[in-house]
This record gives C-alpha cells, structure tokens and sequence, in this order.
C-alpha cells in the first residue's frame, strides 16, 4: 500500500442515501482470483440508471450516509480504488466497508452533511491527511480519523507487519488457552468427510 | 463493576490493545483467494490451520455438479478450484463441492459444532453476525483482514459501541424470527446499528429455537450492526451437545459451566438500546430495495408522497420504480413468478420443514417457478430422510443441491431482468438476486404460501382451494 499525505482533484458526486456494495460491484464480477482490474465493473448495473451522472476518473467522491452497506467484498474498495479514486467524503459510511478502505489505501473521510455537499458543490477539493482537513472552495473541514489508521495510511504500513511485532504476546495467549480444560474446537480433528462424488447425484 | 455479554467475550480474547484472539476463521471460495496469494508473495504460513475451516458455497453451482472440475463457468470452476488448492497448500480443512459436508459457511459452523458459545469468530462474509446466536462475537471482514487473520489468527479492532434490541411481548401465532428481525430493521432503519454490536435479547428470544436465533442473527447487518448475539442458555446447550466438534466427558461439562457465565449483568449499561413490541407484528414483507422498506402483509405499499424527508421520498421513487411498483397497492395483491426457499438466512432443516408444512399436498401455482435451496449437504440429506423433498417436488418446487444459490446472484442461480421473487435470504438491493430482479424478503412460511396462492398471502390465515392431502 502506497502512503497518503495530500489527495488533490476533480471531486465525483453520487448525492444519495445506502449505496450498497452491490451496487458498487455486482456478485457476478467477483469471481477474479486476483486483486486487481475490478474498476471496469465499478457501478456497472447502478450506471445504467437515467439520472446517472457520476464522472469516473476524479480522485474524489462524495455521497449521502451510509454509503457501502451489506456486503463485506473488498471488491468494492477495490474497484473504485482501480477505477482512479483515492478518498470518499460521506456523509456517513458502512463498518465492513470504511475499515476494507483502509486497508487498500482508499481515504474513508466523514463529513457533516452540509459540508460534503459544500465540497461537492465546490468541484474540486485537497485532502490533508496528517492535518486532517479537507479544503474546497476556501473553505477548511476537519475530519476525524483513529490515530493508528491515520499512522498507518501516512507511512502505508503493512497491518500483518505490525500485528506480528506483538507475536510474543499472541503465543503467550495461545499456551495460556491450550492449558485450560476447555481449549475449543479443532477443525483438524472433525471426523473424516465421506466423497458425494462416487454416488449418483439427485 | 456490571459487565455486558459482549465485554465478557471481548476481555477474554484482548491480547494487546485494540488486538483480539479469533477462535475461529471460516473460509470460503470468493473472498479467500487474494489474501492466500498474500500469504504466499510475503512467505508466510497459516498460523492455526486448525482454528480455520473452509467451504465452497458462494459459486457453486446446485445443479448436482459433483465435483469442481465440471464447473461449467471457467471463472467460477477456478476460483472454487482456487480454494482446493489454497487450503491443501496451507494445511486448511476444506468441504468443498462433492463433500458430504459440503454447505453454505454458516450452516456448516454450527452443524458441524464448531460454533459454540463464547467464541470470536470471523470470515470474509458479513452474514458472519449468525454465529452470535450460540452467545459468540461474529464479525464479517474484508480479504485483507482475512490475510491477517490467516497469517496471525488475530484481528486488529476498535472495540465497537453496544447496543440492546429488547423484543416484548408474546410472539403472535403466524409470526417468526424473520417477521422479528425485519420488523427491528423497519423500526430502527438500515445504518441504525451502524458501529454497534448488537445484543438480541427478551422473552421472545429466549422462546425461539436455534435455527430462530441464527436468522435474528444473521441479519444484524442489514440494520447496519457488524455483530449480532444472544446470550447462551439451555436451548444452545442442547444444540451443540453431540455435534462433531462439540466437546465430550469432562470437557463437555466444563465448556457448559463457562458457557453459563455468558449473560449480560444485571445493571450493565449499553451505549444505545432500543425496544421492539412483537405484539405488534405481523408476517412481514419488503416492498422496496433496503430491508428497512419493509410492512406487514395486511397492508400496503407506501406512495412516495406519505415520506416528509425529500431525501427518503425520492428513494422510494427510485425504490418503487425498480420494483415496478406505484405504491398504494396491497401488498397480498402483488404477484410473484419465482420463490427462493433457502440463504444462511433461512435454509436450515427447520426453515424447510416450517415452509413443507404450509406446502403439504398442495400445488405451486401456475407461471411461479419455485426452488428449494438446502443450506448444506447435511441439511439435504436430513430433509430428505423425512421426506421433505419429496413433499416440495410433489407441489412441483425444484428440489437443489447446497449452496448460496440465489441470495447473491453470483452463480447460475439468477432472477431475469423484471422477475419477481419472494424469497427467504436478507438483501432486496438493487440486482442482488439478478440484474434487474425484484426480491421481496420474507419468512420461509411466507415463501410458501406465495408460491402456491401466486401471490403474497398472509399465512396465519392461508387456505388455498382444494383440500390439503395428509403427508
């Protein structure tokens, strides 16, 4: 993941309420193995919608609450990270899917409703991150942001990297469990599964 | 000091700030693939192969294609093909297609007793949120977090805010758990758990059977809430007890004596909580494109005009015009062409039984084509032991293998464009069972009812022409 500092542009605007992961992306275009060349499915039914007006191809997007609801596919981020985008300015956002944007380096950024519209409006916007501030039309919004995903973005830092420097402590937590009367299932030690594939099939 | 249900879980699985242990990490086929190929590119291992389970169920086909390789979509057959190869490479127990075990990732959890009560849990799926309902702490991720999970069996998370559904009063006759948790949506909105772990809790929910809890479950997302739970009690002791994974002997009765310590203290505060009186359901039915665009069967679709908030108002417009509806129209008099009995939702062995009892010795009516959806290959084979299958192909259902099927539109299983469905999974988005198909939520006995009458129908009082035949 490459660091962020400073996202600068043109400013898309999807002005409305739950836009859900499905419409993000469709099921059917997940079936890739590999992590890239989802953007050309980016909003690929949604878009087909008369009143569709969203430019793709600007760093930034703003939209209504509750944007990326339902599904976790990081299909979503994703696609729009492939498609060119590098913040998204909400009014409010998904758990799943703010948390998948941050691991792929796509700014999840919360605004109060009248300020995202007043960067909409504006067309144009520049994202500081380690100032936490998004500036359009002269206008500075702070927004806020956990501290250790604002560390990690700025130095595009690598999650697993920084979880495995506490790896004393996770194998202590394993031998404490092991010792105890009641460690917790195995999937290694489920009875043999018996092949359908030799019987005839209904 | 008062502790909740979910504080219990969290300080017990806290190993470092804001790093919690996963006891469990259920793979599947879709969101697996890019966080094995990471594993592999930074030369790492899958810490705990035998605190992580897999299982194909978003991509396959229920068709009877018996084993992977005669996948018909090349895209699909890799990706299913993919996880074969990933979990054999990486020491991952794997019940992909062609195993008796075979199912959708939340059937298989709990039918194999791999979820037991106390437990986190995770898997690339926000329908993860099921496994609370044996008083474990479920999350759906991304694939980058199930790399991580993959890699250091841990999760790194904020801990959520809290929040108490209380459900009151007597459930009516004719009203199920997914009557309650669509009613709960209706009431509180689709981002009202947004940031919350929500704890289901009151006479109701102690009354309700497992597979009632897993449904309630199941669908905390789609009140925007990441996990969802119940506390544990005599009715999950009961269920877990004999299941393959369940412990034996002296552990048995040691697991029990911890299990009971899981409720929410007397006093223990949440940071929101929220009352829904299930007196005041009834058998409940989506008209719109959100789950919270929900009313009872006995009323109508609502105009774009009875909606104060501009905003909402012209998200009903879009709602209604995909749906091809006006608004204003009763909801029984709303035809349907298909039916989908089945989903992580809905497609346990008592879900099937509860939609063959309103079905029995009756016919699906003409022009609806309606499918049958086992959860798992257990659950096929259990339904089909009491014969239920023989009971939907009687009535002329389409009796299919396990799997996802048409909750998500990603395999063969898809509405057409305008198609109307009455279906038993937990999303009616826009396309989500086919690219312009109409989903309308409802229970299993619902479903059923629709498939036969042709339309929606209020099952508490349902009575088709002709006389049922006995079983």
């Amino acid at each position: 993941m490459d660091p962020i500092s400073i996202i600068e542009g043109r400013v898309s605007d999807l002005p409305r309420d739950d836009v859900d992961t499905d419409q993000i992306i469709p099921a059917r275009f997940m079936k890739r193995v590999e992590r890239t060349g989802f953007g050309e499915f980016l909003f690929h039914d949604a878009k087909e919608a008369p009143d569709w007006n969203v430019e793709v191809g600007n760093p930034i997007l703003t939209t209504g609450a509750n944007f990326g609801s339902g599904s976790s596919r990081e299909h979503a981020p994703w696609a729009l990270e492939d498609a060119g985008f590098r913040a998204i300015i909400a009014v409010s956002l998904a758990d799943i899917f703010a948390s998948n944007c941050t691991k792929v380096g796509l700014l999840p950024i919360v605004l109060p409703e009248e300020q995202v519209r007043a960067v909409a409006a504006a067309g144009d916007a520049r994202i500081d991150l380690d100032a936490q501030t998004v500036t359009a039309a002269g206008e500075a919004y702070r927004f806020e942001i956990d501290p250790d995903t604002k560390h990690r973005l700025l130095n595009g830092l690598d999650d697993i990297g920084l979880t495995l420097n506490d790896e004393a402590a996770i194998t202590a937590y394993e031998e404490r469990r092991a010792a105890s009367t009641f460690p917790g299932p195995s999937s290694l030690s489920l009875p043999p599964e018996t092949s359908l594939s030799t019987t005839p099939v209904a | 000091m008062p502790k909740t249900l979910f504080d219990k879980i969290w300080e017990r699985h806290l190993v470092a700030d804001d790093l919690i242990y996963i006891d469990l990490h259920m793979v599947h086929e879709v969101t697996s693939p890019q966080a094995f190929e990471g594993l592999r590119l930074a030369g790492r291992k899958v810490r705990r192969p035998d605190k992580t389970l897999a299982t194909a169920d978003h991509n396959v086909p229920t068709d009877g294609t018996p084993v992977a390789a005669r996948i018909k979509d090349a895209l699909s057959r890799k990706q299913v093909e993919t996880l074969e190869e990933n979990c054999a490479e990486f020491g991952v127990p794997v019940f992909s297609l062609g195993s008796d075990r075979q199912g959708i990732v939340h059937v298989v959890g709990p039918e194999q007793g791999m979820t037991q009560p106390g437990m986190t849990m995770v898997c690339g799926d926000s329908h993860t949120a099921t496994h609370g309902a044996f008083g474990s702490l479920a999350f759906g991720i991304g694939t980058s977090e199930v790399e991580h999970v993959l890699a250091t069996q841990c999760l790194v998370q904020r801990k959520p805010k809290s929040m108490r559904i209380n459900f009151v009063g007597e459930l009516p006759f004719g009203v199920t758990a997914k009557d309650m948790i669509l009613g709960a949506i209706g009431q509180m909105g689709v981002d009202g758990a947004v940031g919350h772990v929500v704890e289901f809790a009151g006479p109701a929910i102690e009354r309700l059977s497992m597979e009632g809890r897993m449904t309630i479950c199941n669908m905390t997302i789609e009140g925007g809430g990441r996990a969802g739970m119940i506390a544990p009690d005599q009715t999950t002791f009961d269920y877990v007890q004999g299941k393959p994974a369940a412990p034996t002997g002296a552990a048995w009765d040691a697991a029990v004596e911890e299990w009971k310590q899981l409720y929410t203290d007397e006093g223990a505060t949440f940071d929101r909580e929220i009352t829904v009186d299930v007196e005041q359901l009834t058998p409940r039915v989506t008209w719109g494109t959100t789950p919270d665009m929900v009313v009872g069967v006995d009323g109508t679709v609502p105009t774009p005009e009875s909606f104060d908030d501009p905003a909402e108002r012209g998200q009903a417009e879009r709602a209604l015009e995909y749906m091809g509806l006006q608004g204003g129209e009763r909801i029984e008099d709303i035809s349907i062409e298909r039916v989908f009995l089945g989903s992580c939702t809905n497609g346990r062995l008592a879900d099937l039984q509860a939609a063959a009892d309103v079905i029995r010795g009756r016919k699906v009516a003409d022009g609806v084509y309606a499918m049958v959806v086992p959860g798992s290959v257990q659950v096929k084979i259990a339904a089909e032991e009491l014969g239920l299958d023989k009971v939907f192909t009687d009535a002329g259902f389409d009796w299919r293998g396990a799997g996802c099927s048409m909750c998500l539109g990603m395999n063969p299983d898809v509405l057409q464009p305008g198609e109307r469905c009455a279906s038993t999974s937990n999303r009616n988005f826009q396309g989500r069972q086919g690219k312009g198909g109409r989903t309308h939520l409802v229970s299993p006995q619902m479903a059923a009812a629709a498939a036969i009458a042709g339309h929606f129908v209020d099952v508490r009082t349902f009575e088709p022409a002709g006389e049922p035949v006995a079983a």
